[in-house]
């Protein structure tokens, strides 16, 4: 049986994945954070997952105005980085697992939780940066990934309650795959930003801080936050953390293993929890 | 009718009426991120321009790179962050510009932990009301 057993809450910040491709992770800037990293980075060696769901958002990549999906599964084999301006990040491909990925769907939907799928998609800063925060820099990532999509961008997003329901619902269907797999569960995104308007820059460590110190043990306080609290508290793009609800959602009784928060990083609060699941 | 997030300052929430508004400035911005349009856009930025029916005072916000301007005509910041990457601009430059700092001062600021949300949280408030 597959299994859910560990669960990561992590910034997704672009400038991360610039500094870890240009090796400036010793530059005095950056250092702090990646240094910051590398016991999150033994721990998850432990862990050694065979599949991470990573729960990410896209930031106008693989999907624009056109289409704007709630909830997207990677139902595919293999999703390459998206170029965002700059070229594709030069990282490996991100491997799926579509067979896990068939179940999930069919289990979510047969839940009533009704997903959209891409059986082919670009992945941008989102997912990718998170990988290389957990994974450093292989020449193949050490796991297969299943992209999770979720809508921050445009108002309303979905709530924080329905993240978490959602990560339960992911549980339940992981948990219910023959095989033996071990999985983790990424939510990534946040903590409080706002890279937008004559409010740019704003930072509340002491939201950031609440949330990282609730999450683990009273998450349902944490879904009852609004829309508007979210965006007038933690910043307009610090609702990215009800994708950290989702990951929440998915672990019954988690440990924290690990957990790292450094201002600023670019126009951004970084965070990061690593929990394993003691159920 | 008005939002409750109508009330936060300096803050342009990404709803279905933006969203309608700024749909082909999004879709330009967003087909930077395409090697051969960035070429294109590069070499003759009117031709390219005119493929997306932007109204004209959305394309003099692109022009003139106002990048608060075109939050408040149906941008989203991550769209028209691929206009300033394009442009070589970093997220810094960009808030800066947003909120009338210069790059220094805005990084210094994100140094000192950033913009605090003390006077930055309610427009209200901020006046003074309930
Ligand atoms: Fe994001």
């Amino acid at each position: 049986m597959a299994r859910i057993v560990a669960g990561v809450g992590c910034s997704h910040i672009p400038s991360i994945g610039a500094a870890a491709d240009k090796g400036m992770e010793q530059d005095p800037y950056y250092k702090p954070l990646f240094d910051g990293y590398g016991p999150a980075r033994d721990w998850i060696k432990k862990v050694a997952p065979d599949v991470v769901i990573l729960v990410y958002n896209d930031h106008a990549s693989a999907f624009s105005v056109d289409l704007i999906n709630t909830f997207v599964l990677g139902v595919g084999d293999t999703f390459k980085p998206h170029d965002e301006g700059y070229g594709p990040r030069q990282v490996p491909d991100v491997i799926g697992h579509g067979e896990l990925a068939d179940h999930i769907l069919e289990s979510l939907i047969m839940d009533e939780f009704d997903m959209a799928l891409a059986n082919e998609m670009t992945v941008d800063h989102g997912l990718t940066v998170p990988m290389t925060v957990m994974f450093d820099k292989p020449d193949a990532w050490p796991c297969k990934v299943i992209p999770l999509c979720v809508n921050v961008i445009k108002y309303p997003q979905p709530t924080g309650n329905r993240c978490y329901n959602l990560g339960k619902a992911l549980r339940k269907a992981v948990e219910s795959y023959p095989e033996d797999l071990k999985v983790a569960v990424f939510g990534t995104g946040g903590m409080g930003h706002q890279l937008q308007g004559e409010r740019a820059g704003l930072i509340n460590q002491e939201f950031d801080q609440h949330f990282l110190n609730n999450l683990k043990d009273n998450p349902e306080e944490l879904t009852k936050l609004s829309h508007v609290e979210y965006m007038r508290d933690a910043g307009s793009e610090g609702i990215e953390l009800i994708m950290w609800l989702m990951m929440r959602g998915a672990m019954q009784s988690p440990s924290e293993a690990y957990r790292f928060y450094h201002v600023p990083m670019s126009n951004t609060a970084a965070g990061l929890v690593c929990y394993e699941e003691t159920a | 009718m008005d939002k409750d997030y109508d009330d936060i300052p300096g803050t342009y929430v990404f709803d279905t009426k933006r969203c309608k508004e700024g749909f082909h400035l999004n879709k330009f911005c967003k087909s930077l991120d395409q090697a051969e349009n960035r070429e294109q856009f590069r070499a003759n930025p009117d031709t390219y321009l005119d493929q997306y029916p932007m109204t004209a005072e959305q394309r003099k916000m692109i022009n003139d790179r106002d990048w608060l301007g075109m939050l408040q005509v149906g941008g989203n910041i991550y769209y028209t962050f691929k206009l300033a990457i394009f442009d070589g601009l970093t997220m810094q430059h960009v808030g800066g510009m947003m909120s009338d700092m210069t790059v220094d001062e805005f990084k210094a600021m994100m140094l000192g932990g950033g913009r605090k949300l003390e006077g930055n949280q309610s427009k209200k408030q901020n006046q003074g009301g309930s």
